[in-house]
């Protein structure tokens, strides 16, 4: 039976906050547009994020788009590229003046405008004063915001496949993608989408790790579908843990809760921040406070009685504020922990939460790979935005509140870059055979029968495996032997088989074909992490414990046959001057 | 905790002429798991069973089943709280795709109806749309919908005509941009749920309010729309 085929002028893949955003703009600008999602818009893990988005619109104290790009370049340990973090905060604005006029019911300030609240990392003039640059929505600002940005698209009349789940992309000899192969989740029957542009916005890969703020979604499936397609994966070393996940499941408390004046205590009821960041005490970068949980916990400070974690102190902020501003998390631990933190405090750990590589893009979202012609060649019809590229504005580790600002910026300039790439690209290229048979063969492997492993043991030995030998402190023996043991696992796929052949709404086979996915994006995070001999923002090796900046002022670039390369970080900004490389201190 | 037992609907079209209830056991039940957590480990014995999830903690609206007979999401019912045998069906009233999964696209269908989207006339201003936060506070309760369908899946209105009657979920939207101080699209908004069907369906059962696992309020919402409506008219 032959394939069914559809046309558009541009595919995106991943219905988050990027895809979305820059779905809207292209439905505006009257192209016809195809969103691809395995769940419901509304599902997709933009929902789950808290504290807000970093905008320095200067609501509540003096603030400037200059300040920000410091602090950012900062927190990436000096491994974001300059140019692109420049675009980013000085669009920043623009980009959530937008938002609220699509509809986001942001917390108000008594003057009517919109609320912004502290947040970690943010400083006022180059380092100094805490900035309150951090737009929120309660603490439900992901919800609030992809909520109105898939209402609006409702409004543009943009075209959905929603539970349709990615399986390749098609490319062809000239190296143009070309659309992609998807199947219907309700009916299990393949569909070929054709687009002159293809724009993967498919999030991240908490799903590696066995604790992790992540939805079970996120299995990092753009970002295989690349390495897939021939293109590398940058960065993928670095991970972020983020500090306060509630102990023991994961579940995440906002960095929201410590900038509107909480803080986290050992068992001494000491605030230990105090000593490893005397100046931004909590509001530290995201890898500092873990790191410090971390080391409070192994030299026995750790609270509770196998003092396997530390506290989160809120109860002093009065019912007040919790209610008004903090009312998800005060659900979160009432549904989880049975326990109203107008009254007790949050036990955390730090928790698998950011992925900060993915898939090289510029600042136009763009994909570049090495080719022929040097590290940044562009790859004609291929984009990238959000947690699944590589911009890089996070370099090695992500400061609070960028993340949601990182989608809505790269959505919109992704979908800017495709409306002039459709002006001068008239018509469809044709989809070739060899690529079509070739992304078939992935969804048809699984039709296999007989006896085998299933899907749910070796993902579980799989995050098993990254969380003992990839997670917050590292070191040579740890990493290589984890090498091995995810190359022994990735060679166990084969072996793997399904039970459940049917094809009506098979969600173990959409896992099988999740985990295929997780197994590439395993093996990039522990190779590169392996070769990267040197400490350098949320990649804290014990055996190599300061940045070397001579050496490894550079990002990673991981293939698919397992090689590495490297390309140099752009320290040039677009205007200003460039941000040269300072011991990192709080 | 001691083993929990499980009666669970399942349907896979392409095998069972009929839907059946099927027994499952899970031993080892830890002490604070969510339903969720043990249908995944169900999953692990059984692949084939069937059902939505992602978020794992109330956010996406993935997982709304009938539980013991009431709607609410599986990531959020403590599995300590249910009497066994825990049954689990899917949405009523709802076409089954297969197991626990329904087709939504009824419930999305009315949801973009009430076009669920700020609309505002004026030209817009370089900054923010000035909102005060008394304002501000009014679209408290309404905008935290997370689409799960719990309600109008419990609707007795909804099951007797969900051609004509917008729905619980869809008519806290109505209001939601009714309520926002920033929209300019009231009139045609109240126009459009005009007639004795869309809106005037709802009698007040609550059975919305009773269910909705966000702690929201249809029925308050549906009643404002009304009073406004009355307004409007005299």
């Amino acid at each position: 039976m032959p394939i069914r085929k559809r046309k558009f002028d541009s595919l995106i893949i991943g219905a988050g906050g990027g895809g979305l955003r820059a779905a809207l703009q292209l439905s505006r600008a009257d192209a016809q547009v195809a969103v691809v999602s395995k769940v419901f818009p509304t599902r997709s893990h933009t929902v789950a994020a808290q504290g807000g988005v970093n905008a320095a619109l200067a609501n509540v104290s003096e603030d400037n788009w200059h300040w920000h790009m410091f602090d950012t370049i900062k927190g990436s340990d000096y491994l974001g590229d300059q140019d692109a973090i420049e675009y980013m905060c000085r669009a920043a604005s623009r980009i959530v003046y937008e938002l609220e006029h699509t509809g986001v019911p942001f917390s108000r300030l008594d003057n009517g405008r919109i609320y912004q609240r502290a947040f970690g990392g943010q400083s006022k003039h180059f380092g100094g004063e805490q900035a309150t640059r951090t737009c929120a929505a309660a603490d439900r600002t992901g919800h609030a915001i992809l909520h109105s940005l898939y209402q609006q698209n409702i409004r543009a009349k943009t075209h959905f496949f929603d539970e349709y789940f990615a399986i390749d992309l098609i490319k062809d000899d000239a190296g143009y993608v070309l659309g992609a192969l998807v199947m219907e989740i309700e009916t299990g029957e393949p569909m070929l989408i054709e687009a002159k542009t293809t724009l993967l916005a498919t999030g991240g890969a908490g799903q590696l790790y066995r604790t992790t703020t992540n939805a079970l979604i996120n299995t990092g499936d753009g970002m295989a579908m690349a390495l897939r397609a021939g293109v590398p994966l940058q960065d993928m070393e670095f991970f972020q843990f983020h500090p306060t996940g509630i102990a023991g499941k994961g579940m995440l408390i906002t960095e929201g809760v410590r900038g509107e004046g909480g803080y986290l205590i050992n068992r001494d009821g000491e605030r230990f921040m105090e000593r490893y960041a005397p100046h931004a005490k909590d509001l530290a970068s995201r890898d500092v406070v873990s790191r410090a949980i971390y080391i409070e916990i192994r030299e026995g400070r750790g609270c509770g009685p196998d003092r396997d974690h530390v506290l989160l102190k809120v109860d002093h902020l009065g019912p007040e504020v919790i209610k008004k501003r903090l009312p998800g998390i005060r659900d979160l631990c009432l549904t989880f922990l049975h326990s109203d933190p107008i009254e007790k405090p949050i036990p955390v750990y730090p928790t698998a939460h950011y992925t900060m590589g993915g898939i090289p893009t510029n600042r136009y979202a763009q994909v570049v790979t090495p080719a022929r012609h040097g590290p940044e060649e562009v790859v004609p019809g291929l984009y990238a935005a959000g947690e699944c590229a590589c911009v890089s504005v996070h370099g090695a580790n992500r400061l609070g509140g960028n993340s949601l600002l990182d989608i809505l910026v790269f959505g919109r300039a992704a979908a800017n870059h495709i409306i002039d790439y459709l002006n001068e690209s008239r018509y469809h290229r044709g989809l070739p055979d060899a690529g079509v048979q070739q992304a078939m063969a992935r969804l048809e492997r699984w039709d296999k029968k007989g006896d085998g492993e299933t899907v749910d043991s070796v993902r579980a030995e799989l995050t098993r495996v990254m969380e003992q030998h990839c997670g917050v402190f590292r070191e040579q023996t740890m990493l290589d032997e984890g090498v091995k043991k995810v190359q022994e696992l990735a060679s166990r796929m084969q072996e793997v088989r399904l039970t459940d052949h049917s094809r009506i709404f098979n969600t173990a086979r959409v896992e099988a074909l999740e985990l295929e996915n997780l197994m590439d994006i395993a093996l990039a995070t522990v190779c590169s992490a392996s070769a990267r001999t040197e400490s350098r923002g949320a990649h804290s090796r014990v055996d190599y414990p300061d940045r070397d900046d001579e050496h490894w002022l550079k990002h990673s670039l991981y293939f698919n046959d397992c090689s590495l390369d490297y390309k140099p970080v752009r320290m040039k900004p677009l205007t200003v001057d460039s941000f040269p490389p300072k011991a990192r201190v709080y | 905790m001691a083993a929990v037992r499980f009666s669970i609907y399942r349907y896979d079209p392409e095998q069972d002429q009929r839907a059946r209830m099927q027994d499952y056991t899970l031993e080892h039940v830890g002490k604070d798991m969510m339903l969720l957590d043990a249908l995944l480990e169900l999953k692990k014995m059984d692949e084939s069973l069937g059902f939505r999830r992602s978020c794992r903690e109330g956010v996406c609206g993935s997982d709304a089943m009938s539980i013991n007979g009431r709607n609410s999401l599986a990531c959020i019912t403590p599995l300590a709280t249910l009497k066994q045998p825990v049954t689990l069906r899917p949405l009523p009233g709802r076409p089954v795709v297969r197991d626990l999964i329904v087709d939504m696209s009824q419930f999305y269908h009315q949801y973009r109806e009430v076009k669920p989207y700020l609309t505002v006339h004026d030209p817009l201003p370089e900054v923010e749309l000035s909102q005060s936060p008394q304002d501000r506070e009014k679209l408290d309760g309404l905008y935290e919908c997370i689409l799960c369908a719990c309600c109008s899946t419990a609707c007795p209105s909804f099951w007797w005509n969900p051609d004509k009657f917008m729905g619980p979920a869809a008519l806290l939207q109505a209001w939601r941009f009714l309520a926002d101080s920033r929209d300019q699209d009231t009139d045609a908004r109240l126009d459009a749920l005009q007639g004795p069907y869309k809106l005037f369906r709802c009698h007040t059962i609550m059975s919305c309010v009773d269910v909705c696992p966000k702690g929201l309020n249809p029925t308050l919402a549906i009643g404002k729309i009304k009073d406004l409506m009355i307004k409007r008219s005299v």
